[in-house]
């Protein structure tokens, strides 16, 4: 039944995309990193893998582009939520054609496409952070007000709220859902801040988890058939401290996923995919 | 002209009545009667009747003419045979009847008229006392006394009848009818807009007020939970308002315009709580309006499922045999921007809803409606302190703050201490963070004075709906609202739902409009009961009190344009024509207080210098006191304190505050809200010459005890109701308000730890260390902040004062004399010393009254009233008394005297009783309140 907000995490399709060559030397970074290519791939073959034959995902991989250095990271091409899928205008200007190929991807998916052609609004999806019952997205290097407001015409069923991100790339680079009505969040002022922001502005009650790393608290959550609770999140070689914290969520499966070359290039566990969930059709 | 007939009657009326209220016994007659034929009703009823509210019920089996069908059935079922006679019927009070056209309404006259003979002395009394009761709350407490009683007495009994009401309201509402007898007026056909589209005709008499109205269009609706709905009008400037059920309508909708809207005023966050299939499906209907026009936006796939819907609960279910649907889907809106692939897309997910009944499908449809973001959410046009144009959107949580479609900002109930509005500016108290020493005040500007009021009536409605439990104790009430005229009168939500979980009537068969080819009435249907529970957003854990002070000094400015223009001068003394200067410059403002970060959780702190006076009474104190107390207040401020920004609301023209926190136990709400603009505008309208003159005079009309907040001196309240708890129980309800309009009280109330006070001190102390702007500085210099012991030795005794002045059409009051527009004018001052125990923030239970009774006695220019309540709170019985001493006179009086002496006779009656409230408040009347 479509039916709104039902669900959350309940994700049938995922959208990846190569890792090209040119993001060694290419990709945008907040600091400067060497960063090892056959192990980003191999760590991203991985990833795809996970989601296709552990999690049953049935994925859809975009050949990677030369050209466009940071394609891996599809996420902040296209923020989607139900049957709607709007194609962001990224706020680097060397990304914004990556929302080419993802925007053919997704309609072939038959999913409502909406385009941000408005060219003063600038949005990453990795800015944007969808609860189950709103959204929140990050003003940020990436993303501005105007980005938000399409967003939010975009998704008229839920409340947008803007918080201000004041460390990191983009919201979720300190952020994420761990389940329904959970909210992982890193330690850091900033995050804690936008924390605080978050709850102010949020009609609902949201149960938080604080991990010692702003890193370690960009995760995946997923709600699958005969799995339950799923969550994906950093390995314990790459921030031992916040693991820990995983451990303490109960009655879900715990997979660690190893980041460690992507994350170079400001590339967390949410940004190498878009997670999709076609209903069956009536 | 009518008015001022009606006015005049109504003068004698009350004049009549205080000849009478000496003997009480004769009210309680009457008052026995009418319960008694309340009580008939009841049972002969439908069944109806016993849920509906005491206010309701007694309308109706008083009033002839009253609308509802109820009532008929209840005198005598004959009454319904009768109703095939036409002729005029003979009827008991002689006006309303005559208009009456419908047949239901003749036969009601026959009903009456035999009901009458039981009744006719209680009619002819009671509807003085209806009306007294609101006018007392306005303007003189003597009267009230009586009403109060009598009221009492009759709203026991129909406690006993009715469950859950509770409130003490019902006076209020009862009056309109009633007094309608009395003055014979015209009567006034009356065009209501249903929800389904279709127009609703009814007659009322001139002067009926909006309760009447809205009762008749919900019988004929055949309505029950009637407390989310409410009536709109459209005023002279094309704006919605609300039409108030306590007010006459003609002053309300000040045109001869009587179009009105039935409409859903409170959306229930959860439906499926609600108990009947009608009343959803009537919000059904509002929230295909919302969704069709736009104003409650969703998404595409949003507005096909609820599409689907709709047509699944007036077409049901979907037959292929059909020739295309979509033949007829299309004349039908769901969409602002419906087109062929939505209709499709309903027509599919149509099909898959078959075998749902309409009341499934309607409850469906709410289901995912309530979740949609803007579901409930009254936007209203404002710009921040920027000038940034934003909406405010008041709903059942909260305040929400967006700019284009994105919220930025969110302010639940419980963390707003005080809502008030100046001019045209709105105004947030932010209670401080865990973090934040300091409260905030967040300013917002609204188009003019008239939407801010509106966006400020609207905020206290939502909160007294969603986050009450009842409206406003109905002792307490009086005394507290004297000054203030609006508040939340209607069920709360909590209310609400208790009653309607009583009623056991069958389900009403209707029909769903636009059904062409089904008419699937629910009957029968079974009721699927969605049991949501707890969907209060988790935010508020404190109990929502409430404590309302709207101490509008409402001045009126006769037009809202003008008030920019109006200058106010008030002057210290009541009597002279106070012009309000107003000035706009300082409109939106976010001050945080710096100064004491103590303030914000202990109210005993002291405040700073003297000047901070409750924060309310700063408001007021401004208007009464001359500009040059403005000003100089101003100033003092910014000396004195930096805490506070200085807002510019030292002139206000009209203000209104709300303190949303109130404990729940205690329920006692202060809503002071001055006059409202309209009503005083209309009044003044309304108020005729005679009492122009009497402004022009100057000396105001009668001189309540004065507290003139400008002498410092006078630290105790001069005049005023003196309250005296219990020293131990505490947690009272110390909110209440203080204003009253006419005379001065004193109350010295004891609860120390009553919750009450913490929020009060809270509110008052914040409130005065930003607000001082408010008052001059004599204020602040009778009032300290600090809380200061009474004299009484007694219990930790801490005065939190509120400084109240509300002056009513100050503005206006000079110019009237001379245009000769009649202004009533009135000032008010409270000053309010409260005990400083505060832990009771804690204590958010509700006590249990265990007894009330009312005592008044009179004496040459005093009427002393004298309220005593006990409270069963956790273990403990709390005994309060509250004294309302009214003083009437000239200013010769010599006020401080008069409230020393108060003060000291009630510490001589109750040696074991500690003083825990005084309150002042001096109320004087340039011009004619309404009568």
């Amino acid at each position: 039944m479509a039916g709104l907000m039902a669900g959350f995490g309940h994700y049938t399709h995922a959208l990846v995309r190569g890792v090209p060559a040119s993001l060694t030397r290419a990709a945008l970074r907040m600091q400067p990193t060497e960063v090892d290519l056959d192990m980003a791939r191999r760590e991203h073959e991985a990833y795809v893998e996970l989601l296709r034959a552990r999690l049953g995902l049935e994925v859809v991989e975009l050949p990677a582009d030369e050209s466009l250095p940071d394609c891996v990271f599809v996420e902040d091409a296209a923020v989607v939520c139900g049957e709607t899928a709007l194609i962001t205008r990224p706020g680097a200007e060397s990304r914004r054609r990556e929302t080419d190929a993802v925007k053919r991807a997704l309609k072939d998916l038959n999913l409502n496409i909406v385009e941000m052609t408005d060219e003063n609004a600038t949005l990453d999806g990795g800015d944007v952070l969808f609860t189950g019952q709103e959204f929140f997205v990050g003003l940020s290097k990436r993303t501005n007000q105007r980005g938000a407001e399409i967003l939010a015409d975009a998704f008229k069923d839920y409340a947008v709220s803007t918080v201000p991100v004041m460390a990191g790339l983009h919201l979720k680079s300190f952020c994420s859902m761990g389940g329904p009505g959970l909210i992982i969040i890193g330690s850091s002022e900033p995050a804690q801040k936008a924390l605080k922001i978050m709850q102010q502005m949020s009609d609902y009650r949201y149960d938080k988890l604080t991990v010692p790393d702003d890193l370690a608290a960009n995760c995946i959550y997923m709600n699958l058939p005969n799995k339950g609770h799923v969550l994906l999140h950093c390995t314990e070689k790459e921030f031992p401290e916040s693991v820990k914290m995983f451990e303490k969520l109960k009655d879900y499966m715990l997979i660690p996923v190893c980041n460690s070359e992507k994350v170079k290039v400001d590339g967390a566990l949410t940004c190498c995919s878009v997670l999709i969930n076609q209903k069956a059709n009536i | 002209m009518t008015t001022e007939a009606g006015s005049k009657t109504e003068v004698k009326e009350k004049a009549e009545e205080s000849a009478a209220g000496p003997d009480q016994s004769e009210q309680a007659k009457q008052e026995h009667q009418e319960g008694e034929n309340a009580v008939r009703e009841e049972k002969e009823g439908k069944g109806i009747s016993r849920y509906l509210p005491t206010w309701f019920k007694k309308p109706k089996s008083q009033s002839q003419t009253s609308p509802t069908k109820e009532v008929q059935p209840t005198e005598e079922p004959a009454s319904k045979a009768t109703k095939e006679e036409e002729g005029p019927s003979p009827d008991v009070n002689g006006h309303a009847e005559e208009v009456e056209e419908k047949e239901e309404v003749k036969s009601e006259q026959v009903k009456e008229t035999e009901a009458e003979t039981h009744s006719n002395t209680s009619a002819d009394t009671e509807p003085a006392k209806g009306e007294r009761v609101e006018e007392v709350e306005e303007q003189s407490p003597e009267e009230a006394k009586e009403t109060k009683e009598g009221e009492g007495a009759e709203e026991e009994k129909k406690e006993g009848q009715v469950e859950a009401e509770g409130n003490g309201q019902t006076s209020v509402f009862q009056s309109p009818l009633r007094v309608v007898r009395k003055t014979k007026m015209k009567v006034i056909v009356c065009h209501v807009t249903l929800l389904d589209g279709t127009d609703f005709t009814c007659e009322v008499e001139k002067r009926a007020k909006g309760q009447f109205l809205f009762f008749k269009v919900c019988e004929h609706l055949n309505l029950l939970e009637k407390d989310y709905f409410g009536l709109i009008y459209k005023d002279n400037h094309e704006q919605k308002c609300w039409l108030d059920p306590t007010k006459e309508i003609k002053r309300q909708i000040r045109s001869n315009n009587w179009q009105f809207t039935f409409n859903v005023k409170f959306y229930p966050p959860d439906p499926s709580l609600l108990t009947e299939d009608i009343t959803r499906y009537l919000l059904c209907l509002q929230l295909r309006e919302d969704v069709a026009s736009g104003r409650l936006p969703c998404s595409f796939v949003t507005h096909a499922l609820l599409g689907s819907y709709t047509l699944q609960a007036e077409f049901g279910d979907y037959e292929p045999d059909q020739p295309r649907p979509l033949d007829f889907i299309n004349q039908l809106t769901f969409a602002p921007n419906q087109n062929k692939e939505m209709e499709e897309k309903i027509l599919e997910l149509h099909k898959s809803h078959r075998g749902m009944t309409p009341a499934q499908a309607d409850l469906q449809f709410l289901e995912n409606a309530k979740k949609l973001s803007m579901y409930g959410v009254d936007l209203h046009h404002a710009k921040d302190s920027e000038g940034v144009d934003i909406m405010l959107g008041v709903c059942a949580n909260g305040l929400l703050v967006y700019k284009d479609r994105l919220r930025i900002n969110r302010f639940a109930w419980p963390k707003i201490l005080k809502i008030s509005y100046k001019r045209n500016n709105f105004y947030i108290k932010i209670r401080p963070g865990e973090t934040e020493q300091f409260e905030s005040t967040v300013g917002f500007k609204l188009q003019n004075h008239r939407s801010a009021k509106r966006l400020w009536k609207v905020c206290v409605e939502n909160h007294s709906f969603f986050r009450l439990n009842a409206p406003e104790p109905p002792n307490k009430a009086r005394f507290l609202t004297l000054g203030s005229k609006f508040r939340y009168s209607g069920r709360t939500q909590a209310q609400t739902r208790l009653a309607s979980s009583l009623i056991d009537r069958p389900a009403p068969s209707f029909d769903r409009t636009s059904s062409k080819r089904i008419s699937r009435s629910l009957d029968g249907a079974p009721v699927i009961s969605v049991t949501a529970a707890g969907r209060d957003g988790a935010e508020n854990g404190r109990d929502p009190h409430l404590e309302l002070h709207s101490d509008s000094k409402v001045s009126v400015s006769q037009t809202e344009a003008a008030s920019a223009e109006n200058t106010i001068s008030e002057t210290k003394e009541p009597e002279k024509m106070t012009e309000i200067e107003i000035e706009e410059t300082v409109v939106i403002q976010e001050v945080s207080k710096a100064t004491k970060a103590g303030l914000v959780t202990v109210p005993p702190s002291p405040p700073p210098p003297p000047a901070a006076a409750a924060p309310p009474a700063e408001q007021e104190t401004q208007q009464q006191e001359v500009k040059v107390q403005e000003e100089v207040v101003t100033v003092e401020e910014t000396q004195q304190r930096k805490q506070e920004s200085v807002s510019s609301e030292s002139e206000s023209e009209e203000e209104a505050e709300y303190h949303p926190d109130v404990p729940v136990s205690l329920c006692q709400t202060q809503i002071p809200e001055e006059k409202e603009e309209e009503e005083e505008e209309e009044e003044e309208e309304d108020v005729e010459p005679e009492k122009e003159v009497e402004e022009q005079v100057s000396p105001p009309v009668a001189l309540p005890a004065l507290a003139e907040v400008s002498h410092p001196e006078d630290e105790t309240s001069q005049e005023g109701v003196c309250r005296k708890e219990d020293a131990d129980e505490n947690k009272e309800q110390e909110h209440e308000t203080e204003e009253s309009t006419d005379d001065v009280m004193v109350t010295p109330d004891e609860a120390p730890d009553s919750p009450l006070l913490s929020e009060e001190t809270e509110k008052t102390a914040p409130s005065e260390e930003k607000e001082p702007r408010v008052n001059g500085e004599a204020l602040l210099v009778e009032v300290d902040p600090r809380p200061q012991v009474i004299c009484c030795s007694e219990p930790p005794v801490v005065k939190t004062e509120m400084v109240t002045i509300s002056d009513t059409f100050a503005a206006q009051k000079t110019e009237i004399a001379t245009k000769e527009v009649p202004i009533v004018h009135t000032e008010t001052k409270t000053i309010t010393y409260e005990a400083a125990q505060l832990d009771g923030n804690g204590d958010g239970e509700p006590g249990v009254l265990m007894t009330a009774q009312t005592i008044t006695s009179e004496s040459l220019c005093t009427t002393t009233t004298t309220h005593i309540t006990k409270t069963l709170k956790g273990g403990l019985s709390e005994t309060r008394i509250e004294k309302r001493i009214v003083i009437t006179g000239d200013c010769d009086i010599d006020h401080d005297q008069a409230l020393a002496q108060a003060i000291k006779e009630a510490k001589e009656q109750h040696p074991d009783m500690s003083v825990t409230r005084v309150v002042v408040h001096k109320e004087t009347e340039l011009a004619e309140e309404e009568d």
